[in-house]
């Protein structure tokens, strides 16, 4: 490593920015080498989005400077930061899924009147060749893969120019070839002298990945790991240490599930069946099934998990239990009543629930407060409604409880709940549908964009809910999280079941198989 | 991830209405003032330019439309007495924006509405007394107007089909069938011009303490009043704003699509319809084959000028019916067609549009 590698690209000095109610940067530095994957972590809440989206010119800081190769920098809109060479991977993706993908890269891109499309092809090309991936640039976005998806989403954040990129949280939704492969983007630009930084809350990629790591708790920056403290020291010491740095030196590591496997499989097995999914088929556009004869039985209090890839009919499961979904053939119960033809609203009577993997596209609305978010499943019931007047004071009652019970980091309950953080508006989300007696609860990757120590306790709400006679149904492309949290699994290919298994460390393999399609 | 804020505070109070700081609610409603003022000032000064290139004189016709609209007796009692059938239309409108339905088939709705008032009135007045005939004619004008947006919202609500060309086609085809009923079959046999019978003046809405204004008006405050709460307090407004800013939310949360949107429809049509009423028994009296005041279309930016607001959708009524009323007579004195009004509306949405931009990019820049 030579000095002009190990002199910053780009240095965040001192930036502080606050939101109404918390400080969400205090005076955080923050650099950037040359050739390096910068990884940025920390709790819910703590302040990553919002430092780069500082870097990216989405927000501007209250104090501090921004330095580009030692010169200070104005950022004050994306388009100054894509003009800097700094790109960024937002959660959500900006691609148009109707366009084809070289039509997104000129949409965002293209300044002059004109297309061009000929100096577009050959950028496009730089680029693939760059990342070294294949992507057909005629190929409909909402064609293409989640992993291919990410990769145009990777391009298109480099297309003006390449110096730096930011990737929020960008592996949540990949499968585990999609992260490996992600992981080698990343190392090849690093190689090319690109700055990358890589925010995550999966310790194993951060170690796997990141050539320095920097730890952020409530908005101050509280460590930073240099290449060489991480070399020699083993991945277990690292991660204990991280974990110290992430949520404070009190906290121990996060307490796993206790397990009494066996005792809660005796008690299992004398609760009634009290949820069936019978022959269920659903139509998609084309010729295959979208579900296809799906037959499932669950017992009171039974949470079982649902692995597979991605995209393989997890999420239309969910949605034709929680009846968001006509189905073309087959009959849901619950106890012995047929309910596949009831309404949503009617099965949130009955106590089905669902917890939505897309908590911003239909699980919030973002414009209104945490607490009209709370209850946005109970419009017009008691206590919340009396007469249908709507009675604030309970509302915002009720959404203070769930705050607290949750550990929501927000100033208070009325803030428009897009001000949230991901994680934190991830607890409200899951922490609605288990108010008011939920009997069965769809979980869709309820643990997506949670840290750790967030992720164990809702693991262990999942659980201990179910001991108390909530029967789940635990969607995840996580497999060591299903298994620590499940009783049995079900493997979900192409619609189908592929087979199902009592849960016990060590069948990873035999789900894996069962996730490609091979039967049981 | 950090999302930037909705670019329009768009019913930002009603979710907050005790929020903490009330320094922060002030600077909040202060740029709800300004982004809703601002338009006017900006459109009455770049209407004066208009008016000098034209060769005309800014400060007479503004100080024209003033004194005959506003401070003249007469003049403030025709500006009171149109409020009333745009305040209703206005009401219908603040249904169906803030639920993201763009119901443009007012005038259809209204005309027609209108066309069988007009025709109903005269034959019930002689065997009725007031207190049967004005809500029979009300509930007929709201049911004729709903009925006419029924079509619009079975195709919006089973077929997703874009609300604003079926409810411009509904608009067109009812000021046809209005025509033709009016020539067809209520026309006045007594009169060689295609009109209906005229209701007898003392059988039209009782009027104010003396004054010329009838009680319409009343009518269309207490139904924007009563939108106004409906949309803020009631569960049933709630879910109507939720479908219009995320509707994928609203399925999910288990509301009835279907039936929430042919009820916005329905009422939001029906307002329109009654809007109808208000004119006719209150004003004219009488309907002409091919009446229409298009009062509809221009109530349209008005609405979202005041943000779906009720009191301010009542004071921008208010100024806007000065300046049709004075605008009239302003025109007529300075040589100009009457359109100049429309000029001055139009200016008023687009400085709209500039000043939410403006507004929204500062969001973005975090000096909110
Ligand atoms: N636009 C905003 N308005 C008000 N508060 C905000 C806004 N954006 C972020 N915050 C607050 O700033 C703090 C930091 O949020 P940020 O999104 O940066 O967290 P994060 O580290 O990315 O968390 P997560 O891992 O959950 O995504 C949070 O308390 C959040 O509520
Ligand atoms: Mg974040």
């Amino acid at each position: 490593m030579d000095d002009d590698e190990l002199k910053p690209a780009v240095e965040l000095v001192d930036i502080t920015k606050a939101f109404p109610g918390v400080v969400a940067n205090d005076a955080i530095s923050f650099s950037l080498r040359r050739g390096e994957v910068h990884i940025l972590l920390g709790e819910n809440g703590a302040g990553k989005s919002t430092l780069i989206s500082i870097l990216s010119g989405m927000l501007t800081p209250d104090a501090g400077q921004i330095i580009i190769d030692g010169e200070p920098a104005e950022i004050r809109s994306p388009r100054d930061a894509l003009d800097a060479g700094i790109g960024t991977v937002y959660q959500h993706s900006l691609l148009v899924p109707t366009l084809t993908v070289l039509d997104n890269m000129m949409l965002g891109t293209n300044r002059s009147f004109r297309l061009d499309r000929v100096h577009a092809q050959k950028r496009m090309h730089e680029l693939t060749q760059l990342l070294d991936v294949e992507i057909d640039p005629d190929a409909r976005v909402g064609d293409l893969a989640l992993g291919q998806r990410q990769q145009a989403e990777i391009i298109r954040a480099l297309w003006s120019s390449e110096r730096v990129l930011v990737l929020d949280e960008p592996t949540s939704m990949l499968t585990p070839q999609g992260v490996q492969s992600l992981g080698r983007v990343m190392r090849r630009l690093a190689e090319r002298g690109l700055s990358v930084v890589f925010i995550t809350h999966k310790l194993n990629e951060a170690i796997d990945f990141g050539d320095r790591i920097t730890v952020l708790r409530r908005g101050r920056k509280v460590g930073e790991l240099e290449p060489l403290q991480m070399v020699g020291k083993g991945v277990d010491d690292l991660k204990d240490e991280i974990i110290a740095l992430m949520f404070g030196a009190s906290s121990a590591g996060a307490d796993a599930n206790p397990s009494g496997n066996i005792e809660k499989a005796e008690w299992l097995d004398q609760q009634p069946v009290c949820f069936r999914l019978v022959d269920v088929e659903i139509q998609g556009d084309g010729p295959k099934p979208i579900l296809d004869g799906i037959t499932l039985e669950l017992r009171r209090g039974e949470v079982l998990g649902i692995a597979g890839i991605d995209g393989n009919g997890q999420k239309e499961l969910a949605e034709v239990i929680a009846g968001q979904r006509p189905l073309l053939h087959g009959q849901v119960y619950l106890d012995d009543k047929e309910i596949q033809r009831l309404s949503v609203a009617k099965r949130q009577d009955l106590g089905i629930r669902y917890v939505t993997d897309d908590r911003h596209g239909e699980g919030t609305v973002g414009q209104l407060s945490i607490a009209i978010n709370s209850v946005i499943k109970r419009i017009g019931q008691r206590p919340f409604w009396r007469r249908t007047r709507i009675r604030h004071a309970v509302i915002n009652e009720f959404a203070r409880t769930m705050i607290a019970e949750q550990d929501v980091r927000t100033p208070n309950e009325k803030v428009p709940i897009a001000t949230l953080s991901g994680g934190n508006m991830q607890k409200i989300v899951v922490g609605r549908e288990l108010a008011k007696g939920p009997r069965v609860v769809v979980y869709n990757k309820p643990t997506y964009g949670l840290d750790v120590k967030t992720m164990q306790v809702v693991l262990n709400q999942i659980v201990e809910q179910a001991r108390r006679g909530t029967t789940a149904i635990l969607i995840s492309t996580e497999l060591d999280e299903l298994i620590s949290a499940s009783d049995r699994i079900a493997v979900m290919y192409e619609g189908r079941i592929t087979g199902i298994l009592p849960s016990r460390p060590g069948i990873e393999a035999q789900l894996g198989e069962l996730m490609t399609g091979a039967s049981a | 991830m950090t999302v930037p804020l909705s670019p329009a505070p768009e019913n930002d109070d009603l979710d907050h209405p005790r929020s903490d700081k009330a320094e922060s609610r002030l600077k909040r409603s202060l740029t709800t003032i300004s982004v809703s003022v601002l338009p006017v000032v900006a459109a009455i000064i770049v209407g004066g330019l208009l008016l000098l290139v034209l060769g005309r004189n800014p400060f007479l016709f503004y100080s024209n439309v003033i004194s005959h609209g506003l401070i003249g007796s007469l003049g403030r009692q025709e500006s009171l007495i149109r409020m009333a059938p745009l305040l209703l239309l206005a009401a219908g409108l603040m249904v169906a924006f803030p639920a993201g339905i763009w119901n443009l088939g007012g005038d259809g709705q209204f005309v027609l509405a209108g066309v069988v008032v007009a025709a109903l009135g005269p034959q019930m007045a002689p065997y009725t007394n007031g207190w049967i005939l004005f809500p029979v004619l009300f509930v007929v004008a709201f049911a004729v107007g709903a009925a006419w947006s029924i079509v619009p919202g079975i195709m919006k609500a089973w077929l997703g089909m874009n609300e604003i060309i079926t409810t411009l086609m509904a608009t067109f085809l009812g000021l046809r069938l209005s025509a033709l009923l009016v020539k067809e079959f209520f026309a006045d046999p007594s009169t060689t011009v295609p009109q209906t019978k005229v209701l007898p003046v003392k059988d039209r809405l009782p009027r104010i303490f003396g004054t010329r204004v009838n009680i319409g008006l009343v009518i269309g405050i207490v139904a924007i009043l009563g939108v106004h709460y409906m949309m803020t307090r009631t569960a049933f407004g709630l879910r109507l704003r939720i479908v219009g800013m995320n509707p994928a939310a609203a399925v999910h949360a288990g509301m009835n699509m279907k039936a929430l949107t042919m009820s916005i429809f329905l009422i939001s049509s029906g307002l329109a319809g009654m809007a109808a009423a208000v004119q006719i028994v209150g004003v004219d009296g009488v309907v002409r084959a091919e009446w229409n005041p298009a009062f509809g279309f221009t109530i349209v930016p008005l609405v979202f000028l005041a943000r779906f607001n009720g009191p301010a959708v009542i004071g921008f009524v208010g100024a806007f019916a000065v300046l049709q009323i004075g605008g009239e007579w302003a025109s007529r004195q300075a040589d100009l067609p009457n359109y100049f009004v429309v000029v001055l509306v139009a200016l008023m949405l687009l400085f709209l549009a500039v000043s939410e931009y403006l507004q929204s990019r500062s969001v973005r820049a975090g000096e909110r």
